[in-house]
């Protein structure tokens, strides 16, 4: 990056010498070629995970029999005779949530889209810090290969759930301390990340782009990295904390007694299994919103685009947003609710929730009264933040009775539970995903994608997503609780099997139906249709820039003159008024 | 509507259709006998399983009517939201030659709703959770309601339920006199107390008294989860925690564990039996032999 000072200047893209290809595509410190980095590892993790789950949806159907086809691959020490052991259904478990989470959404949220949309809408040449931007990638990939590795190990990857409670995870097999180290590098990634984000956001916005000029994905993702800047550092010690419990003996998370398959423990004790409780939630609270914000921030953008109007109530949307970020770190014990919590913390706990709910419905109101009087486009990426909203109410909505301590007694710890954070974070989140990539891979590539191919897999995913997830209710309802190997042998369980059933089949047909996305995504890099810079006609400075934006991004330095939404406005010949246009052109 | 539009409904409807029609052939209707020996009961095996499982407690009611309203709310404002968002789809449609509105509304309806809304959550967590939850954790029986007292000992992958047997007093446990087969929650023999202590691995409970159950692990947390009692309460190692319901229905249920505790958390399951007090008394009767011929069991 020597060339870095001159962009800033204006040279803009012939300002640099030729990279070697390992600087230009590998070990690049343009935050574009990182973002796409970021956006194809995260992509190929997003279907790592999505195929573990789709394994263990076989055992939730057809517990005990034999897997057709892929059971065989697997060996005598994961699926003997193709039928699943629960330790390695167990280890899929965790390690469906961890990719997905950490490895999957995380990344194409804040490391893809965040690093390549993000410094494009403020109109900045890169990030901050580049040479940190590589940095953290790297990290993240070691993290990655790490959390892969632990597959390989005897007994398997991590098997103690995403949360990894103690002393469970502490006496668990080996796949654990691989799983602690692996953590201790995605978060060095994401601190790495945040930090820069902060001082890009901050320092590096182009001229006549005040704070309250940004578009709402750019305020998104800032609040998103002062959480995880202040949220993973604590997580990061735990992790630490139960590695030294595992291998050095220590035993913070570990108390004294404990008699562990009949024998008694030799461990010290004198530690606190809630200990590691209170400590992953703080993060993992704050991580929820990391999950959803850029979600947020990437509808809202799609939102304002093809409803060709300013988004409804812009500000109260960002002190939404920041009011959201601050809640979201006193709100943690309501994960905690059956650990004997008595009435008074139990009430303190269950307010913050019920407030932070607050700011979510004026953010989601919001969006859906910009659809009023509106002219709405039914684009690709928009159909996907259409969907988005009634989805994420949904998660939203089914939170209530979770986060009342009282209701919370019989559904906690149920498939309630996970029905209720996979409709935030799967319809909800994922949604946001794609919206995104439709939305923006002409400015990557310089082509759109397929729109038939496109509206196939938006519809055949909004069917057979609600297939999966809606069925959960019920069975959360019944009282199956969540992580069994098989529900079946319980008589409430068997009651409600044949729901189970129905969201495995629905698993996989949403899986046959992501072919659609992976066609369309290869094959449009060359067959796309060609289109302009600004083939969406949108208003923010991301699309003032060539497709693809070269080295440096602008030719020239944008300077912005309005707010970012300035769409159908009343004597323009044109519906859109760019944010760098001087005058209508 | 334009083409692809109607195509997408059509597909949509086909798909809802699908599954419908689809479940009894995906095997859907194959029930699986449940645990061998022993009827269960508290199941609904009808369409009253998309619903909460059948209510034995006495406090569950409250709970349940919480959930009922809750739900009733939830539906409310997704449907009354989800009417106005399908009318914008349909209403603000792109059309030629028309554009859209660049002046906000002023939306009074939206923020009175919003302001109905954390009234109505106000209400519910101060006017019910916070009771509920009160009386639940707060208010255990006091002596005079004479409550039968049963130690919870959750272990991997099995419960313990240790009672303190006609003297009423528990006797002293320790991780040393741990033995997986005779002795699960550590009895001290020599302790005068610990005489007439029964443990078993099926909880027997008396029909219409108070019970508290103190919960706790020997080993990793796991969660002691009735379904049907509307109970839960996490058994964690180092801590002993009370819970407290009383059953007013006989019949045997289920135990579950809620919490991921290893390779076979899916059968950590033991069954209740809630029985006349006269069948509970011969039960403890039966069970309270000198600790030789317990031994030999």
């Amino acid at each position: 990056m020597s060339s870095h000072d001159h962009h800033t200047q204006g040279h803009g893209s012939g300002a640099h010498h030729e990279l070697s290809f390992w600087r230009h595509y590998v070990f690049s410190t343009d935050h574009k070629v990182i973002g796409v980095q970021y956006g194809i590892t995260a992509l190929c993790f997003l279907f790592l995970g999505f195929c573990l789950m789709m394994m263990m949806r076989w055992q939730l159907a057809y517990p005990g029999q034999p897997m057709p086809v892929i059971g065989k691959f697997f060996g005598e020490a994961a699926m003997p005779g193709g039928i699943m052991l629960p330790e390695f259904y167990n280890s899929l478990g965790a390690m469906h949530g961890t990719i997905m989470v950490f490895l999957g959404v995380v990344p194409l949220l804040v490391g893809a889209f965040g690093n390549y949309v993000m410094p494009l809408q403020i109109g900045a040449p890169d990030m901050a810090f580049p040479k940190l931007n590589m940095a953290s990638y790297w990290v993240f990939a070691v993290g990655g290969i790490v959390m892969l590795v632990s597959f390989f190990v005897p007994g398997g990857a991590a098997n103690s759930g995403w949360t990894s409670y103690a002393p469970l995870s502490v006496i668990a097999t080996m796949g654990q301390t691989l799983w602690l180290i692996g953590m201790v590098f995605l978060i060095t990634s994401s601190l790495l990340g945040s930090v820069n984000f902060i001082v890009t956001i901050i320092q590096l916005r182009a001229k006549g782009l005040s704070m309250f000029r940004l578009p709402f994905f750019v305020w998104a993702q800032l609040v998103t990295a002062f959480l995880l800047l202040l949220a993973f550092p604590p997580l990061e010690a735990a992790g630490v904390m139960q590695l030294m419990d595992r291998v050095a003996g220590t035993s913070f998370f570990m108390p004294e007694g404990l008699v562990v398959s009949g024998v008694p423990s030799t461990v010290a004790g004198g530690g606190s299994p809630l200990l590691w409780q209170h400590l992953f939630w703080f993060l993992a609270h704050p991580e929820v919103y990391v999950l959803i914000l850029p979600a947020l921030g990437i509808v809202a953008e799609i939102i304002a685009n093809n409803t060709r109007k300013p988004l409804w109530g812009y500000r109260p949307m960002v002190y939404s947003a920041i009011f959201l970020g601050f809640m979201s770190f006193i709100v943690w014990a309501h994960h905690m609710f059956m650990t004997g919590m008595g009435p008074t913390i139990s009430t303190f706990f269950a307010t913050t929730t019920m407030i932070i709910s607050i700011p979510s419905v004026i953010i989601l109101t919001a969006l859906v009264i910009s659809l009023y009087r509106a002219s709405i486009r039914f684009t690709v990426p928009m159909l996907f933040a259409l969907a988005f909203l009634p989805m994420f109410a949904i998660g939203g909505l089914t939170g209530l009775p979770l986060g009342l301590p009282a209701s919370d007694i019989p559904l906690h710890d149920t498939y309630y539970v996970i029905g209720h954070f996979h409709y935030v974070v799967a319809p909800g989140t994922i949604f946001g995903i794609f919206a995104g990539i439709y939305y923006w891979y002409p400015k990557v590539t310089g082509r759109k994608m397929n729109d038939v191919l496109g509206k196939i897999h938006f519809w055949l995913s909004f069917v057979f997503i609600n297939m999966v997830f809606g069925p959960m209710f019920v069975q959360g309802l019944a009282g199956v609780s969540r992580r069994l190997y098989s529900q079946v042998g319980y008589a409430h369980g068997e009651a409600v099997q044949s729901w189970t059933i129905t969201s495995s089949w629905g698993a996989w047909l949403l899986g046959l139906a992501q072919i659609f996305f992976i066609v369309n995504f290869f094959m449009s890099m060359r067959a796309g249709k060609k289109v302009s810079d600004n083939p969406w006609e949108a208003t923010t400075l991301e699309w003032a820039a060539p497709s693809p934006p070269p080295h440096g991004n602008f030719t020239t330095p944008p300077v912005v003159y309005r707010p970012p939404y300035e769409y159908s406005v009343p004597g323009l010949a044109k519906d859109y008024f760019p944010q760098h246009a001087a005058a209508e052109a | 509507m334009r083409l692809w539009q109607r195509r997408a409904a059509v597909l949509l409807a086909a798909a809802a259709g699908g599954v419908l029609f689809a479940r009894p052939l995906l095997g859907a209707e194959a029930a699986a006998p449940t645990t061998p020996g022993v009827k269960i009961d508290g199941a609904y095996a009808d369409w009253r399983n998309l619903w909460l499982p059948p209510d034995i407690s006495q406090h569950g009611h409250n709970i349940d009517g919480l959930i009922y309203f809750l739900h009733g709310f939830m539906g409310v404002l997704f449907v009354g939201w989800g009417v106005f968002f399908v009318y914008c789809l349909f209403r603000f449609r792109q059309r030629a030659g028309q554009r859209a509105d660049y002046n906000l509304v002023k939306a009074k309806p939206s923020k009175y709703a919003e302001i109905a809304v954390a009234i109505i959550e106000a209400v519910l967590l101060l006017g019910f959770s916070v009771p509920i939850w009160a009386s639940v954790k707060n208010d255990l029986p006091t002596e005079a309601q004479n409550p039968l007292r049963v130690r919870v000992l959750a272990e991997q992958f099995a419960w313990n339920f240790h009672y303190p047997g006609k003297d009423g007093k528990f006797g002293r446990t320790a991780p040393q006199f741990v033995n997986t087969a005779s002795n699960p929650v550590g009895l001290d023999r020599s302790d005068a107390n610990a005489k007439d202590d029964i443990v078993s691995g099926e909880m027997h409970l008396p029909v219409d008294r108070p019970v508290i159950c103190d919960i706790s692990s020997k080993d990793v947390i796991h969660s002691f989860a009735v379904p049907v009692l509307r109970v839960k309460q996490d058994a964690i190692p180092g801590m002993r925690i009370p819970v407290w319901f009383q059953a007013t229905k006989t019949g045997s249920y289920e135990i579950a564990c809620a919490q991921l505790c290893g390779n076979n958390h899916y059968s950590m399951r033991a069954v209740m039996v809630v029985e006349p007090k006269d069948r509970f008394d011969h039960w403890l009767e039966e069970k309270s032999k000198p600790p030789e011929e317990f031994e030999e069991e």
